[in-house]
Parts: structure tokens; C-alpha cells; sequence
């Protein structure tokens, strides 16, 4: 009791002097130093793996490994959550459409929808969980255990033996299991326009045809998507490098990944939408 | 064996994500938006109402090419709307007329031409000379009231 | 490889005055030392000392503050990527924890460095691989994955892949770490019998006093990020030095003290 007072007492004494008040400045001093750093590392990360990954280019079966871990792996988490997401949009569009008796619209909202935004952005979410934890996992766990180092002592460069295929994988996966979410997402909004509320078919394709264009809505979501599974590999392999060797620090390594990958993409996808669809 | 089975699978997981693709795009494509030959022509309005760039051009309703690009003349204020029309409807005569209409009461605005006689056909860079501004809805009604409470004074 | 096999007393192995710092710790502070040809050298100290920073250092994955160490008559630090590549593919490394490719069978991580380093046939690597498991006597495990093997069968492995591709030097990080007596025993023999059926130099981190002794030509007592002595096993067990003393025989007290720096134990008890 005396010392907790004493504590306390201590404490208003130097918030007086303002020793107190100096700490979260401090703090914000440290994370911004921390931040920079963690930057600055990742971009020096990133031209020695883009270097590693342009010489694993010679060695396709060392990239269709990772095209099996990264992609089809991920494949079946994103074909159902993209029939989910259609099956949904396709009823929430249709209760808002049909107050304009403008359902005949559904199809083109629900694919705009779709390739615009959804698409992308949730398969690179899911991507990042699915994909990107497990990469970070793994880097971290070849580190920890001295895999990476002892490629190293073989003669063996981690950067093209590791780190290289591992980024081209992710890079070429995205954008197929964007299209694939989409794609699925599109059928899974005709089946509820059409089997559950009677939409004419044609009616519904008719305005996909009219309402999306092929450069627009359907290049640029290829677009973010590459540049969304770009960003998700890259910082999963960096997180993944860089994590404390430990069985903890590969579990804050992989819970960074996560948080990173899905801050950059959802901010990332704004900056890019008004890019692409703002006009600049 | 274990690399039989895993070139199986990463074949058929590009082979799926390319036909999502290539599904897609050929949901999208048929629109006429693909990048083929356009020429474009012009055509001057005095309002354009709520016309937007890629609009379509509509002849008898069936689409023939996009709305490129709407300017103001700084001469006469006039609006400057350029039509890229698809390459093969090469055949519209010089007396062609354009109008701004509107899709359904409320719907989305796109440009009819209604097709002239003459023999002569229009080439790039023309300018259509029989247009019809955009009917503002707001001013129609505006109109029609007004011109009810005159008739109300006049009995 | 018969050709490095020549037991004259020139160095493989040069190391002046080394500094490593790793923060505002400098871990190795001025480390000298020589290792000769065809020796089982084995360096011993206490946890923490900078063994395994020696390693790094050799193997070019660290970088010293300054110093001077060669390997095979070429200085190590700072050689750039090929150069230092090429030096590394006359050394062989052991890790502490095996370092398995987890992903690889037995045989595939002992063909890995062949597969990468060479264009062979992949009938010529099958049997390359097999000599070289038949030497750790376990050439029948060559199908099982890394993660059915025994602590002591992954060493044996990882040191059939270390020597895979005749290296001139293997360094062993902890070889005897975690091991039960029997196999301890296999280590112990395979260290010893490789180092001379091969003429290979061997550099042995450990701090496992008699086996460390067992197979030593030479040693050397690390502490602090120095060499503290060097000689053979003999003259090392018979050091009248007396941190050597406490060190070679496993006192609890000597000059490295059982407490660590405290106050006055019955005053804190009191003033608690």
C-alpha cells in the first residue's frame, strides 16, 4: 500500500516536470526509426529475390512446385468463397434491383462487382491467408532450422533456390485464382437470378455483355491482382526472411504477414481503383 | 510418380484459370469494345444532357460503336460529341441524324442515328449536320405545367 | 582429392587477430589461431563463447569488424558471391541441428548439393549417392523423409551430404549435442575415420570435453572471444592453467564463478 503511494506519488512528480509526457513522442520516434528500417530492408529484399527470381526463370520445375503450394493449393478455398460471394451478391442485388424493376441489370452488377473489386481483393485476401501465412511459415521455419544456411555452405544461393520460384509462382497464381473467384462468382450469382428468382438468362448474360468491358473492368482487374499477389508473396517472403528464428518469432512472423498483406491490399486497392477509375 | 501427379495438378490448375479467364473476357468482348478498327465522326449538340464517354451508338437499337470523347467548341459553346463507330458500318450516309436518347424512362443515355438516303458516305473526321439534343425531363415537365395553368387562365 | 592429402605442416586454416561484433558486444575479440592439414582440430569453450560465430566467419556467412582469415591460402571475408561460392564447394558443413531439407528424402538431400553444384547423369548421382550413405553405414534408409529418422541417423545423413561433394574441410557445429551414447559413439568414429580415409581437414565446435578430446589432434580453449590454450588432448587435461583446469574437468567453481555477480546474500534476504 506505502509503495504503490509512493509509486504514484513519484509519477505525478515528473509528469510535472514533463518527463512522463515525453514518452509517446519517444515511442513514435522508435516505431518511426523501426518502419523506415523495415522498409528500407524489404526494398533491399526485394531486388536480390526479383535477381534470384529471374534466374530460377531457368528452372521451370522448381517454379511449378511452388505453382502446385501457392496456387493449386489455394485453389479450392478460393472457388468456394467466390461461389458464396456470387451466390450472395446475386441476392442482395437482386432485393435492391427489383425496387427499379431493373433486375434485368443483375448480371452486370454482379459482374462488375466482381472483376472490379471482389475478385481481386478478396482472393488476394484469402491468398494472403492461405498462401502467404504458409510461405512465411516455411522461410521462417528453413531459417530456424538452418536449411537456409546450410543451402548456403552447399554453394547453393537461397535467393534463387528458395526465394526466386516462390515469388514468380505467386506473381503468375493471383490473377488466374482472381479470374477463378470471378468466374465462379458470376456462375454463383446466375444461379440465384435465374434458379431462385426466375431472371431471364439472356437478360442476365445480355447485360454482363453490355455492362463490362474488356479493358476497363476486365484488364485492369487482372492489373491489381497481379499487383496484389506481387505485394502478398513479397512481403510474406520478407516477413518469412527476416523473422526471428525461433518457433515464437515465426508465429509473429506469420501473424505480420497476414496483417501487412491484407492492410496493402485493401489500401493498395483503393490507390489503384482511383487510378484506374478516377481518370488520373 | 509424385512429379506425374503434381504436373497433373498445376496443369490443371492454369488450364482452369486461364478458361476463367478467357470466360470472362468473352462474357465482356462481345460488347464491340474490343480494341478493333473504329473511324470516328463527329457531331455537334446544343445539350448533351447526361451523355458519358463509351456510351453506345445505337442505330435502330442495335449498337454500332462508343461515345470517345465529349468537348466544348470555345467558339459557339456548342457540345462536341466524337463517335467512334465500328469499321464495318462503313456505309452511313452524309445525311445521317443523331440524336441523344435515353434507354427506358430513367435509364442510361447513348446516341441513335437515324439513317439518311444519301449516296455519299461518311469518312472520318466528318461532322454529322442533323442532330437533336438531349431531352432534359426536368424542362418537359416544367413545360407541360406551365402550359397547363395557362390553359386553366385562358377557360 | 588424393592430391590434398599431403600431411605438411602448412595450414589450411589462418586466423589473425579476428573481431566480431555482434551490437555493442564484441563476441570475438582478437581470435588467432591455425589449423593444419589433415588434423581433427577441435575447438572447445564454454555456451556463448563465439565458437559457432568462428564457424560463420569461416564459411563466409558472417562478416568480421576487422582481422584477417584465410582458408586454403585465399582470404575469406568480404569475397564476392561467385569467388566465395566456389570456396565454399571445398568445405563441408555440418549444423548443429542436421539442417535437413524437409521437403527431400534421405537420398534426394544427399544428391541435392551433386544435382546443384554438377550436370551428372541421374544414373551416375544414384550410385554417387549411395557410396556416400554407405559410409555412414545408411544407405538402407535412402527413401525415408527427414522427419522418420532418429537425432543421430539425421547427423549421419546430413554428413554424407557434407561430404558429397568431396570437400577438402568439414566444419561440425556441436556434432555431439542431444545424442544418446550409442550414437554419440558412431559420430565419434565416423569424425575420425572420414578425416583419414579421405584426408580431409576436420574443425570440430563442441563443448563436449572428453569427446572432444577423444579425437583431437590439436585443441584449442575458447573464452571471450579468444583462444584461452592450445595443444594436444594430453597437455590440455594436464594444464596447470586454472580456468583450463575448471573448464578440461567440469568444476562448478574456479575462476568462472557458480554465482552470478550479486550483493551480499543475507543482507538482500534481509533488506527484502
Amino acid at each position: 500500500m506505502a509503495r504503490s503511494a509512493i509509486i504514484i506519488r513519484r509519477a505525478t512528480i515528473l509528469k510535472k516536470f514533463g518527463a512522463v509526457r515525453m514518452e509517446p513522442i519517444m515511442k513514435l520516434g522508435q516505431w518511426t526509426i523501426g518502419f523506415t528500417c523495415g522498409l528500407g530492408g524489404a526494398c533491399v529484399f526485394l531486388v536480390v529475390a526479383l535477381r534470384g527470381a529471374a534466374r530460377s526463370l531457368l528452372r521451370p520445375m522448381l517454379i511449378v512446385q511452388q505453382l502446385y503450394a501457392t496456387g493449386v493449393l489455394t485453389m479450392l478455398i478460393i472457388l468456394v468463397s467466390g461461389l458464396f460471394v456470387g451466390l450472395v451478391l446475386g441476392l442482395q442485388g437482386y432485393y435492391q434491383l427489383v425496387s427499379f424493376s431493373a433486375e434485368s441489370s443483375l448480371g452486370m452488377v454482379v459482374a462488375l462487382f466482381l472483376v472490379r473489386e471482389l475478385g481481386p481483393v478478396l482472393s488476394a485476401l484469402l491468398f494472403a491467408g492461405r498462401a502467404g501465412s504458409a510461405l512465411t511459415a516455411e522461410i521462417g521455419l528453413m531459417k530456424a532450422t538452418e536449411q537456409l544456411a546450410a543451402m548456403e555452405m552447399m554453394a547453393v544461393d537461397p535467393m534463387e533456390r528458395i526465394i526466386g520460384p516462390r515469388l514468380v509462382a505467386g506473381i503468375i497464381s493471383m490473377p488466374l485464382l482472381a479470374a477463378m473467384f470471378s468466374a465462379v462468382g458470376v456462375l454463383g450469382g446466375y444461379l440465384v437470378a435465374h434458379v431462385q428468382f426466375g431472371v431471364d438468362p439472356g437478360m442476365f448474360w445480355s447485360s454482363i455483355e453490355n455492362g463490362v468491358d474488356l479493358i476497363d473492368d476486365i484488364l485492369n482487374g487482372v492489373i491489381k491482382s497481379l499487383v496484389f499477389g506481387f505485394v502478398v508473396v513479397w512481403i510474406a517472403l520478407y516477413e518469412g526472411h527476416r523473422s526471428v528464428p525461433t518457433s515464437e518469432g515465426v508465429s509473429r512472423a506469420t501473424t505480420r504477414t497476414v496483417v501487412a498483406s491484407s492492410l496493402a491490399v485493401l489500401g493498395g486497392d483503393y490507390m489503384l481503383t482511383a487510378i484506374m477509375f478516377g481518370g488520373f | 510418380m509424385h512429379n506425374k501427379s503434381l504436373e497433373l495438378w498445376v496443369g490443371l490448375f492454369m488450364l482452369s484459370g486461364i478458361v476463367a479467364l478467357v470466360m470472362l473476357a468473352v462474357q465482356a468482348g462481345s460488347s464491340g469494345s474490343v480494341i478493333g478498327e473504329t473511324y470516328r465522326i463527329e457531331a455537334r449538340f446544343e445539350n448533351v444532357g447526361g451523355l458519358a464517354v463509351k456510351a453506345p451508338v445505337r442505330i435502330g437499337g442495335v449498337r454500332i460503336g462508343r461515345v470517345g470523347a465529349i468537348r466544348i467548341d470555345p467558339s459557339d459553346y456548342a457540345a462536341v460529341v466524337s463517335l467512334d463507330i465500328d469499321a464495318e458500318y462503313d456505309t452511313l450516309g452524309e445525311d445521317t441524324g443523331a440524336a441523344i436518347l435515353t434507354s427506358g424512362l430513367l435509364g442510361a443515355q447513348f446516341v441513335g442515328l437515324s439513317p439518311g438516303a444519301s449516296d455519299l458516305y461518311l469518312e472520318s473526321g466528318d461532322t454529322l449536320e442533323f442532330t437533336q439534343s438531349a431531352i432534359q425531363l426536368e424542362s418537359l415537365i416544367g413545360q407541360l405545367m406551365f402550359n397547363r395553368s395557362g390553359q386553366d387562365e385562358g377557360r | 582429392m588424393l592430391s590434398t592429402t599431403d600431411h605438411t605442416a602448412d595450414h589450411i586454416v589462418c586466423a589473425e587477430d579476428l573481431v566480431f561484433s555482434h551490437g555493442e558486444r564484441n563476441i570475438l575479440d582478437g581470435l588467432s589461431l591455425t589449423i593444419a592439414r589433415g588434423t581433427v582440430t577441435v575447438i572447445m569453450g564454454p555456451s556463448g563463447c563465439g565458437k559457432s560465430t568462428f564457424l560463420g566467419l569461416l564459411g563466409g556467412r558472417l562478416q568480421p569488424a576487422s582481422g584477417a582469415l584465410r582458408f586454403d591460402g585465399k582470404p575469406v571475408p568480404r569475397t564476392p558471391g561467385p569467388d566465395l561460392f566456389r570456396m565454399r564447394r571445398k568445405m563441408g558443413m555440418l549444423f548443429q541441428n542436421s539442417a535437413l531439407l524437409t521437403d527431400l528424402s534421405v537420398h534426394d538431400n544427399v544428391a541435392f548439393p551433386i544435382r546443384e553444384q554438377t550436370s551428372l547423369p541421374e544414373e551416375l548421382i544414384r550410385i554417387l549417392v549411395l557410396m556416400k550413405l554407405e559410409m555412414v553405414g545408411l544407405r538402407g534408409a535412402r527413401d525415408m523423409m527427414p522427419s522418420q529418422l532418429s537425432g543421430g541417423m539425421m547427423r549421419r545423413v546430413a554428413l554424407s551430404r557434407a561430404i558429397a561433394l568431396d570437400p577438402v574441410m568439414i566444419m561440425y557445429d556441436e556434432p555431439f549435442v542431444g545424442l544418446d551414447p550409442v550414437s554419440m559413439g558412431v559420430i565419434l568414429r565416423l569424425i575420425r575415420s572420414l578425416n583419414d580415409a579421405l584426408g580431409l581437414t576436420s574443425v570440430v565446435v563442441t563443448h563436449d570435453v572428453s569427446e572432444g578430446c577423444s579425437i583431437a589432434d590439436q585443441v584449442y580453449l575458447m573464452d571471450n572471444g579468444r583462444i584461452a590454450g592450445n595443444g594436444t588432448a594430453e597437455e590440455m587435461l594436464g594444464s596447470k592453467d586454472p580456468w583450463i583446469r575448471q573448464f578440461m574437468q567440469g568444476h562448478a567453481d574456479g575462476p568462472v564463478r557458480y554465482h552470478h555477480p550479486a550483493g551480499d546474500y543475507l543482507e538482500e534476504i534481509r533488506g527484502g
